[in-house]
């Protein structure tokens, strides 16, 4: 307001900053009226001597900043948005209802232990809980040998923890099976980067978008998953750049795109081989380029010379016409950028789709330039820096290859260790299930996730996890993969310690303390370390906290492709996020790559790589004649282990549903069986013409009997070995009522929280229109 | 239009409803949402209408004219604030009054409740807590000379014609600038009254 009233004005003394806790706060911490905090009428500051502590969103790729509003008694009770670089203010829903997690009624404040899965949980010690754990690992070890006890980390872990997950199995279990969750997520991506590229991360910072003409976004649905990145969309959109979406619904962002390809699920290398074959076909192709930076072009062009047009759009089902519509717009812009998603990578197919995007980019020239080049949206927080540090089954830290001598060598060093005592590769998180049901595997220790929910196929995901002997999980709520284990430790959320996640961009942003956990809660570290000094590892496990990992972390990063070296915890906390490779501590971080027209390859050239389209692994037949692709949804994420709980994201979207296009003739609200060759589920219909006819859409966050993931299929891409989520067989008929969700387990005597029970028998979708704003409630 | 206010761009909403988790953080009303998002085409695409109090100008808004107690009182600098609740008694007209359908009655409380732009952010000079987060920007808080150098070329309006009573709003609504008629139709056309067609 311009005009405001000056007698009121006087009446309202100004707001005294108020100065924050240093004992929670790191050094530099501004306060309430810097970047837009609380301007609380004076009644806040004085009345509730509220601080704030800035950190960053626990959940997606973005990592938006953000402030936790914390009371005179040192609890997290609020959220106020941040102008921190990434996200300037802005907050998705789930970042802004992220804080409920902390005081959460549900969350686990003791360990739970049994001894068969025939028993109910009781609440333990911790002692108790370690020495069970540290009893059994040593029993299977000793009767099955090292291997067969294995451990599964997450991408939602601060970089420290990874480090420390990838660290415990191959120093303390001396186990090579060890992996991480962000194998369901990310490692197409990574796979086709480090081929073309010799280094797995987006090559453009975010802010480059608004810089570009033309955004291409494949296989993302950016306005629910990845919301914080359509203010970068349209601030481009503003300047005049056009927007393509490939992308079998019509999202929100595909809505208003300029061009929106609806592609059938799992072709998406057939198309973009197309539209490089109309780029070629045209003269669109940056020759020069092609001729000073890359190798392999010939091998490609000959192979999209097989894809033209008219074949593609047959296997696409889309019009020939818009993909010769895509080539030049794309080629045709001055300088364009093309981010990718789960979409393209979620396939047995994962790894070609990603390269066959990356060769449009590079054969037009969209490489390392600002506002032109590719970008890879990180799915979980830490999606990025979670598999840069040895969580992968064949990575050590600093992204080194644990079948490379040299980069054993190094780590062993560092490490202290004899090199012979150092495993080789594991094998991937599918494939451990798929062991733990051949009993290759019989013990597991989860760390930070939630298969149940979340891989495919959940009739063998269930089998492997029941046939294990012996199974831990940590988590700060009794997820459903939890509830079937041996041994949860309860462990701290994102906001009662401290570490560093890497975003989409690759820019490594520090999360503060901004709270002590609850009596009875340890942090991940601890009892990592704990357990490692119980299993006689200690010595190499003398991390007091993150800051110590840390420290180790960068030295273990240094002079690698992945260098964090230059990276400090007081860097971070000034700068407000530094992008890796940063080999020394003046050096500023390095947002955008190849600028200097140099890979990370030795010969420093862009290997191009030939990209053949196969049909997906399920068969279309006439019994399962529809793909059944699968997705996120706003209000959730993931497994959703950590939004199914909070009252307000569940009353957002309170159960999952199947998006039917309206030619198969039901109606909103109808229960819908999907059938594919793993199972069956009823589905409330979400009749939408945002939908192709031959494709139907399940939002994965909820477990079963609502669980998509149990009609999904459990093929691998052979590289990267990401399951083929967006694609499957299956067929749709009329059933009696739907599947009831399930609430979410709850710790043993207590009750469930009313907040997760809301309306989790309403048939209707939460886009049918029943009701407006949430006021109604009241 | 007021000076710094909302500007609503339907075509930018992705329905989220990051502006209505944002709306229940607010603390002059912590807890409960004051925002309104609506589907406007189900089963034929996702758009969606985030819908903020309009703070009608019109020369006073709707609400505040039919309130009895006078209980709806306007900021000088053009805010409609929510009902003051040692006055308000539940009466619902403002309800049935506004033309946009925003204030609500919390019956167990027979008050009324709506959005009031944030007055404790924005008497300060910080954008209200939905404009604040709002991920795309369909809910811009600044002046018109601020949006207008954010997104060239952009049009608002910020008057409605409902039948033959045109309400002017303190918050305006970005319309496509190629199909702009003033003032911009309001609600449904009326086709009868009392049983006659007035078509």
């Amino acid at each position: 307001m311009t005009a405001t009233d000056p007698g009121r004005a006087a009446a309202r003394p100004a707001p005294v900053p108020v100065s924050i806790d240093p004992s929670i706060a790191p050094p530099g911490t501004r306060n309430f009226r810097d970047a837009g905090g609380i301007p609380a009428d004076q009644w806040h500051a004085d009345q509730n001597g509220e601080t704030l502590v800035p950190t960053h969103c626990c959940f997606c790729g973005v990592q938006c900043g953000m402030y936790l509003r914390v009371d005179k008694g040192g609890k997290v009770f609020g959220v106020e948005p941040r102008n921190h670089d990434i996200n300037r203010m802005r907050l998705c829903p789930k970042g802004i209802n992220a804080y409920q997690q902390v005081n959460h009624p549900d969350r686990l404040t003791a360990p739970l232990m049994r001894r068969s899965r025939d028993e109910e949980f009781k609440e333990c010690s911790w002692d108790e809980a370690l020495d069970f754990t540290v009893s059994e690992i040593r029993r299977i070890q000793e009767a099955h040998g090292n291997d067969a006890f294995g451990l599964l980390g997450g991408a939602s872990l601060f970089s420290e923890k990874t480090y420390l997950v990838g660290k415990f199995a191959r120093v303390a279990l001396k186990s090579k099976h060890v992996d991480y969750n962000g194998r369901l997520c990310m490692v197409s991506a990574a796979g086709a980067n480090k081929l073309a590229f010799g280094i797995d991360r987006a090559g453009n910072p975010f802010s480059d978008i608004l810089l570009t003409d033309c955004l291409l976004i494949a296989g993302s649905n950016v306005g629910e998953c990845f919301p914080v990145m359509t203010q970068y969309l349209w601030g481009a959109r503003d300047r005049g750049a056009s927007l393509i979406v490939i992308d079998p619904r019509e999202t929100a962002i595909a809505r208003t795109a300029d061009i929106h390809v609806a592609l059938k699920p799992g072709t998406d290398s057939a198309f973009f081989n197309a539209v490089l074959n109309v780029v070629i076909a045209e003269g669109l192709t940056d020759e020069a380029y092609i001729a000073a930076h890359t190798t392999g072009w010939e091998e490609v062009k000959k192979t999209v010379a097989e894809y033209p047009p008219s074949r593609s759009a047959e296997i696409c089902g889309v019009p020939a016409s818009q993909i010769v519509q895509v080539a030049r717009v794309f080629a045709g812009a001055d300088k364009a950028m093309a981010w990718h998603a789960r979409g393209i990578e979620h396939h047995s197919q994962g790894v070609e789709n990603c390269l066959s995007v990356i060769n449009l980019c590079v054969a037009t020239g969209h490489i390392g330039k600002p506002g032109a080049g590719y970008g890879t949206i990180t799915g979980q927080g830490n999606g990025q820096g979670g598999r840069e540090h040895g969580q992968k089954s064949d990575m050590l830290p600093g992204g080194r290859s644990i079948t490379n001598p040299e980069h054993r060598k190094q780590i062993c060093q560092i490490w202290g260790i004899e090199e012979s005592e150092l495993p080789t590769a594991g094998t991937s998180m599918m494939e451990m299930v798929w062991q733990m049901q051949r009993k290759e595997i019989r013990g597991l220790i989860g760390i930070c996730n939630n298969p149940f929910v979340s891989l495919p196929n959940y009739a063998v995901v269930k089998d492997g996890y029941d046939t294990a002997e012996f199974h831990a999980q940590f988590d700060f709520f009794l997820s459903e993969t939890a509830a079937n284990a041996h041994v949860v430790f309860p462990v701290t959320t994102w906001a009662e310690d401290e570490g560093v996640m890497a975003n989409a961009e690759a820019r490594v942003v520090k999360h503060n303390k901004a709270q002590d956990p609850p009596a009875g809660v340890r942090t991940d570290t601890w009892v990592i370390c704990e357990l490692a000094r119980r299993l006689g590892a200690g010595k190499h496990f003398e991390f007091p906290g993150s800051r110590e990992v840390f420290e180790e972390l960068r030295v273990a990063s240094a002079g690698t492709v992945n260098d964090y070296y230059g990276i400090t915890y007081d860097r971070l906390d000034e700068t407000g996020g530094i992008a890796w490779p940063c080999p020394s501590t003046e050096h500023p971080g390095t947002p955008r790559l190849f600028e200097d027209g140099r890979t990370y390859h030795p010969d420093g050239k862009i290997h191009m790589q030939v990209v053949e389209w196969h049909a997906p692994m399920d068969a279309y037949t006439e019994e399962y004649p529809l793909s059944l692709t699968t997705g996120r949804t706003v209000a959730h994420f993931l497994s959703g282990n950590q939004t199914r709980r909070l009252g307000a994201l569940v009353e957002q979207t309170p159960r999952p549903w199947v998006e039917v296009h309206p030619s198969h003739g039901f109606r909103n609200g109808d229960p819908v069986r999907v059938v594919t060759r793993r199972g069956s589920e009823v589905f409330p219909a979400l009749v939408t013409e945002a939908i192709r006819p031959d494709t139907v859409f399940i939002p994965y966050h909820w477990p079963v009997p609502t669980s998509a993931n149990a009609l999904t299929i459990d093929a691998l891409d052979p590289r990267s070995k990401i399951p083929e989520y967006k694609v499957c067989a299956a067929r749709i008929e009329a059933a009696e009522r739907v599947d009831e969700v399930p609430a979410p387990p709850t710790p043993p005597g207590r009750e469930a929280y009313p907040e997760t029970q809301v309306s989790r028998t309403d048939p209707l979708p939460p886009t049918a229109p029943q009701g407006r704003g949430t006021a109604e409630r009241s | 239009m007021m000076g710094r206010t909302i500007f609503i761009d339907p075509g930018r909403c992705i329905g989220c409803q990051a502006c209505v988790s944002a709306c229940r953080e607010c603390d002059s009303h912590r807890g409960k949402s004051m925002i309104h998002l609506d589907y406007t085409e189900p089963g034929m695409s996702v758009a969606s209408l985030p819908s903020v109090c309009m703070h009608c100008e019109d020369p006073v808004a709707p609400c505040a004219e039919v309130c009895p107690a006078d209980a709806i009182l306007v900021t000088a600098d053009g805010v409609v604030q929510q009902a003051d609740t040692t006055r308000c008694i539940g009466c619902s007209n403002c309800v049935n009054a506004c033309p946009f359908g925003i204030p609500k009655i919390d019956l167990q409380a027979k008050l009324q409740m709506k959005c009031n732009l944030c007055y404790d952010r924005t008497a300060y000079g910080l954008a209200p807590m939905c404009a604040t987060v709002c991920p795309t920007g369909a809910l811009f808080y600044g002046t018109l000379e601020e949006l207008q150098a954010e997104r060239p070329g952009v049009q608002v309006a910020d008057s409605f014609v409902f039948g033959d009573v045109v309400v002017q709003t303190g918050v305006a609504m970005v319309v496509p600038a190629d199909k702009v008629q003033w003032p911009v139709p309001g609600g449904l056309p009326v086709v009868e009254i009392n049983g006659k067609d007035v078509r």
